[in-house]
């Protein structure tokens, strides 16, 4: 059937949203943020004496260790958060279950950021 | 939502060869998408052996000589003949091009041609481009000033301030970049488009124009401009050689830089 609204009327749609901004800043600076974490747990991994869990838990005991892994937990899963909801939003048309797909992705990468933080807390506090 | 798989109807079938006239001996085929909503039938390709001794160089002399001398139903659009209207353009040889100012000698082996991709097509070549001159339009890409223009003169702009408008004001409307572009594909409903959006950045960039932050009110939402992802097909094909991947990403910057 034939839609008797106009193009320029369906094109223009609800609007601006006038966001999205934040989410581009975010998902580049979390983005640039990994760049020296993410080297520094490969080297820090690699440096390590040995890799049983005495070794693991000694080193992920230490202050300086433990805030950086919660700083790459934080900063990977919202940046995990940005990426899904963007290729969410790129292939699920129907907006429905797009909206589903990124609360359900979202509530993961929450979890999963806050399981990960409270693992470092509760090795660091009682090593 | 993201289509992956031709529905049904779109299934492309073989179709009709056209030999070329007795005597020919320097030919190539073009195969050609053929394809009439009205007749129910699934689209075909068609192929066409034209004798290139009697055929002008571009794309284009071939499809009109297919057209004139071999089979008057096909239908395409075509005005210039030389880069300026953007009426021919479609997908040659896998890319998306103008057809008058594509060399027939710069294509390797049989020389295909779709109609420009993921559009509704209105016959054969001839696509669907009434969502894309909407989205055009909705930009208001035409210069808008609360300052009065100067009674006895136009408005007076620097060289430096003109030469930021360059790379922005030639496109031709063509929708190569658009219909090239995987964002665009999937969600052109609401995601403008590069060529849409170098046509606002045409308006962003230009010192006469003072409703810099009205537009850029507009294009900030995340399918109308963030949707592009610098895949960067719209530099690529563009037959002007116009980058909208960068005027999008200078867009993108304003919208930064204007927070803080």
């Amino acid at each position: 059937m034939s839609n008797l609204r106009s193009p320029l009327s369906q094109v223009k749609g609800h609007g601006s949203a006038k966001e999205g901004t934040s989410h581009f800043w975010i998902q580049r600076l979390t983005a640039i943020a990994m760049i020296p974490l993410v080297l520094w747990l490969a080297f820090s991994v690699a440096s390590l004496p040995g890799m049983s869990q005495v070794d693991i838990r000694n080193w992920l005991s230490a202050p300086f260790t433990a805030v950086m892994m919660i700083t790459l937990l934080l900063s990977g899963f919202y940046h995990a958060k940005l990426g899904l909801q963007m290729v969410i939003e790129d292939y699920v048309g129907n907006h429905g279950l797009r909206t589903i797909a990124v609360i359900a992705s979202t509530m993961l990468c929450v979890f999963l950021a806050i399981l990960g933080v409270f693992s470092v807390m509760r090795i660091a506090f009682t090593a | 939502m993201a289509e992956f798989r031709l529905p049904s109807n779109s299934i492309i079938g073989p179709g009709k060869h056209f030999p070329a006239p007795e005597g020919a001996t320097n030919t190539r085929t073009v195969k050609v998408y053929r394809y009439d909503p009205d007749s129910g039938k699934n689209p075909h390709i068609d192929s066409y052996e034209v004798d290139m001794d009697s055929c002008g160089p571009m794309v284009l002399d071939a499809i009109l000589k297919i057209k004139n001398e071999m089979d008057s139903t096909l239908t395409f659009r075509r005005s210039c003949r030389e880069g300026i209207c953007g009426s021919c353009a479609m997908n040659i040889d896998g890319g998306n091009t103008l057809a008058c100012t594509m060399a027939i000698a710069d294509i390797e082996g049989d020389i295909t041609i779709y109609p420009l991709p993921h559009q509704p097509v209105v016959k054969d070549l001839v696509s669907d481009l009434t969502n894309f001159y909407a989205q055009y339009a909705s930009v208001e890409p035409w210069i808008k000033s609360d300052t009065p223009a100067p009674p006895d003169r136009e408005r007076l702009q620097s060289p430096e301030d003109r030469e930021k408008l360059d790379g922005a004001y030639e496109c031709i409307l063509c929708a190569c970049c658009s219909t090239s572009c995987p964002s665009y594909w999937w969600n052109s409903d609401r995601f403008l488009g590069p060529a849409a959006l170098l046509a606002s950045y045409r308006w962003l960039a230009d010192t006469r124009d003072d409703a810099t932050g009205d537009r850029l009110d507009e294009l900030e939402d995340p399918f109308k401009l963030y949707r592009c992802h610098t895949i960067m097909n719209c530099a690529t094909v563009c037959p002007k050689g116009l980058n909208p991947a960068k005027a999008i990403a200078e867009t993108k910057k304003m919208l930064v830089q204007r927070r803080g």
